[in-house]
């Protein structure tokens, strides 16, 4: 699960750095035009490789550090079948961080470069795991909207003009489906469920409306990278308009469930034929991702963590795999 | 830098690039890659980063620093003496219509 135009926080692309040939530039663009893939040793401009980076790279942050809000139901699944569905949907949230980080690999950055940057606050992800996960609704919430706008952002990105980019993400959208019904059905379930449960559900659409609408990121007008993004075809449509094919598609579901989304001005617009929500509180979203979200420094925490206490596993395998093939030498 | 950057990075895990065969019969293809240990941890690896909804029946995995590809920039030069080649596809020979199974 990812989204949220996170490429619209880092420098701003240049688009030629000096030295870079004219000719390489032109023809570059017109193969990107002509809707053919960039693969990883073709010559690209130096700006559209940083940028593709920083924006897989944080797409692979969101997809593992996506995994802590929804881990931390795992033990608490309200039976063995939820058990075994949130353990298969949190390990693929891994399975895409790994296909993301290998994508980000072949633009010429390591592993461990990536990891750095995650464990020292360099990089960012997605702002909506720092939101905590309070009820087992939540569960449900986040992968109805949370996957469910993921999907929005991702399916385009499927037709990125960078190759390994584009394969990570069919692959991804293949997987984010089940996802979003799993969620969906846990809803479902609440929703006609008792009193009691049909509020939990309200409260979990409560908490993650409007980081879910966030997750799209600034307003066209906000948005510094959206032309070059567009240009380069590793972005398809703007925020704003995936923005409003997600409401348009979630706000039925909301009703199918007899719930209401948190936004006393939304309305139908009968003219423009979509629901038209009422203005978002940007400073929120700016405060979670500048660091101060509820859950910020925890995720951050529990991911040294665990880098941390797998060190010895790392290298325990490192040394083993040495000492095998040292012993393979010796009796060939 | 928090303690996490001064994590050496020759330590790092090899990468290897990963191939699946989907079933029996078909070829392998590549998947993408990954970081492991060894050989036999990388196919372990494949395993539950690439088959997790039984996508194949068989993995390859080759170091991806043994991989000799060839340069794109020089595509035109190798990829040219084919160009010029119709002749070695069917459709460049006319055949009467009258004449059958050729």
């Amino acid at each position: 699960m990812y989204t949220q135009a996170l490429d619209t926080h880092g420098k701003e692309p240049v688009a030629a750095a000096a030295g870079e040939s004219a000719a390489h530039a032109l023809r570059f663009q017109s193969r990107v035009d002509a809707d053919e893939k960039i693969e990883p040793k073709d010559w690209m401009p130096d700006a559209y490789r940083q940028t593709l980076i920083r924006q897989i790279s944080q797409h692979a942050h969101s997809e593992i550090v996506g995994m802590l809000p929804e881990g931390n139901w795992i033990t608490r699944a309200p039976s063995l079948r939820r058990k075994a569905v949130l353990i298969a949907k949190v390990q693929d949230e891994g399975g895409h961080g790994m296909y993301l980080y290998s994508a980000a690999e072949t633009l010429g950055v390591t592993r461990d470069q990536l990891f750095e940057q995650l464990l020292s606050g360099v990089a960012k992800y997605s702002s909506i795991f720092n939101y905590p996960t309070l009820t087992w609704a939540d569960v449900g919430a986040i992968g109805w909207l949370v996957d469910g706008a993921a999907i929005m952002n991702q399916i385009p990105i499927c037709r990125c003009s960078y190759g390994p980019y584009a394969r990570a993400m069919v692959r991804i959208c293949k997987e984010e489906s089940f996802h979003q019904r799993q969620g969906f059905e846990i809803m479902l379930t609440l929703a006609q469920g008792t009193p009691a449960q049909r509020l939990m559900a309200q409260e979990a659409l409560n908490r993650w409306w409007w980081p879910s609408i966030m997750m799209f990121g600034p307003s066209d007008g906000e948005s510094k990278h959206t032309a070059q993004s567009m240009r380069w075809k590793i972005k398809r449509f703007s925020n704003d308009e995936l923005r409003q094919k997600f409401i348009d598609v979630t706000v039925p579901q909301a009703h199918f469930l007899g719930l209401t989304i948190p936004d006393a001005q939304l309305r139908w617009d009968e003219a423009t034929q979509h629901y038209i929500g009422g203005p978002i509180d940007w400073s929120e979203f700016n405060a979670v991702l500048k660091g101060n979200g509820p859950c910020n420094r925890e995720r951050l925490q529990a991911r040294r963590t665990a880098w941390e206490a797998g060190r010895w596993v790392r290298e325990a395998a490192s040394a083993h795999a040495a000492k095998s093939a040292a012993r393979t030498t010796q009796a060939a | 830098m928090s303690d996490a950057g001064k994590t050496p990075v020759a330590a790092e895990w090899p990468l290897f690039e990963v191939f699946i065969r989907s079933r029996a019969g078909l070829e392998h293809k590549h998947v993408g890659s990954l970081h492991a240990a060894d050989a036999r941890m990388a196919v372990e690896h494949a395993r539950d980063v690439y088959t997790r909804r039984q996508e194949g029946v068989s993995i390859w995995v080759v170091r991806s620093a043994d991989v000799i590809a060839s340069d794109p920039e020089e595509a035109d030069a190798l990829f040219e003496p084919a160009r010029d080649k119709v002749y070695r596809h069917p459709t460049f020979y006319v055949i009467p219509e009258e004449v059958k199974n050729l």
